[in-house]
């Protein structure tokens, strides 16, 4: 187990580019949110944004799914390549888009829907069940790797706005996977979440690197350090420094981000 | 009233006090606390007051229009009288008018005189005859051409007796008015009390108030609301089925799709103005339009249902609008962002949650709608209506009556019968209300989910 880990991590350098951006700037009306921030994120990774509250990261996030779109007075500038095509493309469209970039929310948000429902949702619109059998599987092997089967196997029908915190949000990345997308945004998955239901979700991000491209923000450096493989730090809009976590935890080369990491901006 | 303004406390070491006992302000401000609840348990009495003595004075006036007195008589269908030339022919039978069958009842009094051992000094069984509502002659008529066979027959009929009679059972006539009265005397009420005695007389649940149509100025104890509440009913389908997708489809278009920019909170601006004006005001736009311009006829439901339509709109659209908004946004970002489209989103989650508000909001703009009656005047839904409308949808637009309009006409009208009558309809009116309203209350549970 710790091999295997060790071997993933090493190989991080040879992996692909599957998300890459370059001179994104997001504006929400007259504020600059976004300065010019160009990033390669690589497949099979998972990848931290951090950064003191404000600078941008769920902004940043909101733009490689395209959710900025749902906000009026938000503009996006730039290029943001996924396996070489340019989903800022007027030909793309968002709705398919997302279906292939899946995202996680800061705050759990499962519909008022039975637990199954709120999982089999995504498969249904996007078609990917014939029968109701197949329907079935795609459900249960989704709250399996969402590590909430167990604890939800004999209430499927019951609400899953039922369930406690924690559950939910484990319920939510098992809706996010569930529609098998190549792509997975968390936006801070943990902050409502407790040690407990935080080491699990920690646990299925590192499983879930297998096969997803995994982009994570947190506030908890803790957190970068223990799940990702690339971390980016992110202040007052910029990407001030962008490389391998080991580096940017134990030798940072901007001043802004030692000080950040020690506690002393944020 | 608070006490924001007087916290000038003068700096320093708080001096040390007991709990045990309130200080100055805590007391004031107590004091306040239980002024303000006085007022509050005050108002709250006017309003049950004013609501109480409303309800009663209603049900007390109203309910008798519930109850109506009949007289039970045999009438032997005179072949005589009925098919003089003895054919049988049906259009020999439909020749004899209402007048030729007040001999028959003259008849059947006497044969209650005789067999009951009744009668009041120098009563004619003319006279005697006026007790029983013209309407009387017109029942058996319209019997005995729906069952020509039955001449020579002894059949049982319970007549309506007349306004005034009726009046006397119900403590509106007393044998005082009726000396000044030129449409009864106090001798047929003497008769009328014999009757009662006899067991010919009875004051009945009269179901005829409900179903019967409007009946003319001298017939009082004949009106129904029948036509009327078909009108509603008619009226209330039309606003239901256009305003309910037209005002859901707008709200949702502006709510969730349109943009938001100087036209949209223009068009905001209008609906919510349009909310406020009065209801007269859509009654002659409706004239103008919908009568004079489309062509439409007067007094039809099809009418008054698209001017209550043009009135309920806006009220369904701030509903359902208000309802809308009330859907938290993380709904619509879960939905949106596991690549659900817009209409996907709105349709599968947005708009169920919003559904018990929007069906609330729907049902309380149709009873404002079914007691509307301003608009409903100036495009003729005032006209006297006998005949009832047609089954929908070419029924819309024959003419037809409206309830609130109903209990308008009636109270304009001299005989004060027709008082009775009005309350009866507002009765009516409220329970129509009632049983709505509680319809939303239902909805609303069944449908509420938490989230
Ligand atoms: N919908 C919006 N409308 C206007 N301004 C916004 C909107 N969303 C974000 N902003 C602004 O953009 C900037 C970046 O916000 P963003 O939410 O991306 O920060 P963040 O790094 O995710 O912060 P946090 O760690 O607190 O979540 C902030 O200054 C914020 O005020
Ligand atoms: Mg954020």
């Amino acid at each position: 187990m710790e091999d295997m880990y060790h071997m993933d991590r090493a190989m991080t350098g040879t992996q692909d580019i599957k998300i890459s951006a370059r001179d994104v700037n997001v504006y929400y009306g007259e504020k600059h949110a976004i300065k010019n921030v160009s990033v390669e994120i690589a497949d099979k990774t998972v990848t931290a944004f951090i950064g003191p509250s404000g600078c941008g990261k769920s902004t940043f996030l909101r733009c490689i799914n395209r959710m900025n779109d749902t906000i009026d007075i938000a503009r996006v500038t730039g290029n943001i390549l996924i396996d070489g095509e340019d989903i800022t493309d007027p030909r793309v469209d968002p709705v398919q888009l997302r279906a292939k970039v899946g995202m996680v929310f800061q705050k759990p948000n499962p519909f008022p829907k039975s637990i199954y429902d709120n999982v089999a949702y995504g498969p249904k619109i996007h078609g990917m069940s014939r029968n109701k059998t197949d329907l079935d599987e795609i459900v249960e092997r989704a709250l399996r790797r969402g590590a909430i089967w167990e604890e939800v196997k004999d209430r499927l029908h019951e609400p899953g706005t039922g369930l406690s915190g924690g559950q939910q949000q484990r319920l939510c990345i098992a809706r996010a996977v569930a529609t098998e997308p190549e792509v997975l945004l968390m936006d801070e998955p943990c902050s409502a979440l407790d040690p407990i239901a935080t080491a699990q979700v920690e646990e299925l991000i590192d499983e879930l690197r297998q096969n997803y491209s995994v982009v994570i923000v947190t506030h908890s450096m803790q957190q970068a350090a223990r799940v990702s493989q690339k971390t980016a730090f992110f202040h007052l809009g910029d990407m001030v420094e962008y490389g391998e976590t080991d580096k940017i935890f134990t030798n940072p080369e901007d001043p802004r981000t030692e000080s950040y990491i020690s506690g002393r901006i944020g | 009233m608070t006490d924001l303004n007087t916290t000038g406390a003068a700096p320093g070491p708080r001096k040390k006090t007991s709990l045990m006992v309130q200080d100055a302000r805590t007391k004031k401000r107590n004091a306040a606390e239980k002024r303000f609840r006085l007022y509050g348990v005050l108002a709250i009495g006017i309003a049950v007051l004013a609501l109480v003595t409303l309800l009663a004075s209603v049900l007390i006036n109203g309910s008798s229009a519930f109850r109506q007195t009949f007289i039970t008589m045999d009438i032997y269908l005179d072949p005589a009288k009925l098919d003089k030339k003895g054919t049988g022919a049906i259009e020999d039978i439909a020749k004899v008018s209402t007048f030729g069958y007040a001999p028959l009842i003259q008849q059947a009094f006497e044969t209650v005189f005789e067999k009951d051992n009744i009668g009041v000094e120098g009563m004619t069984p003319k006279t005697a005859a006026e007790l029983i509502s013209p309407e009387g002659s017109a029942q058996l008529r319209r019997y005995v051409l729906a069952n020509p066979e039955e001449i020579g027959d002894t059949v049982s009929f319970d007549f309506l007796a007349g306004g005034r009679i009726d009046g006397y059972f119900k403590g509106r006539v007393t044998m005082a008015s009726a000396e000044l009265d030129s449409n009864v005397t106090p001798e047929q009420l003497q008769l009328a009390d014999q009757l009662k005695d006899a067991g010919v007389l009875r004051t009945k649940f009269n179901w005829d108030f409900l179903t019967n149509a409007d009946a003319s100025e001298n017939r009082p104890e004949a009106a129904g609301l029948g036509v009327a509440i078909i009108g509603s009913l008619y009226m209330m389908m039309v606003v239901l089925v256009l305003a309910l997708p037209i005002g859901v489809a707008a709200s949702i278009y502006l709510e969730e799709f349109a943009p938001k920019n100087r036209w949209t909170d223009i068009i905001e601006v209008n609906i919510a103005n349009l909310a406020a004006v009065p209801s007269i005001v859509f009654g002659i736009l409706g004239l103008a339009i919908f009568i004079n311009f489309a062509g439409l006829p007067k007094s039809a439901p099809i009418v008054g249902g698209l001017v209550l339509t043009l009135m309920t709109l806006p009220t369904i659209i701030i509903a359902t609008r208000a309802s809308l908004k009330s859907v938290p946004p993380s709904i619509r970002s879960a939905a949106l962002g596991i690549g659900a489209s817009k209409m996907q989103t709105v349709f599968h989650h947005v708009l169920p949650l919003a559904l018990p508000g929007i069906l609330t909001g729907t049902i309380l703009g149709l009873a404002q709608a079914l007691g509307e009656t301003a608009p409903l005047l100036l495009i003729g839904m005032v006209a006297f209506v006998r005949d009832f409308p047609g089954a929908p949808p070419e029924g819309l637009f024959d003419p037809a009556a409206a309830l609130p309009v109903q209990v308008y006409n009636w109270t304009q009208r001299a005989d004060p019968a027709f008082v009775e009558r009005a309350q009866g309809a507002i009765i009516t009116l409220l329970v129509f209300l009632l049983i709505m309203n509680t319809v939303a209350i239902i909805l609303r549970r069944r449908f509420e989910r938490r989230w």
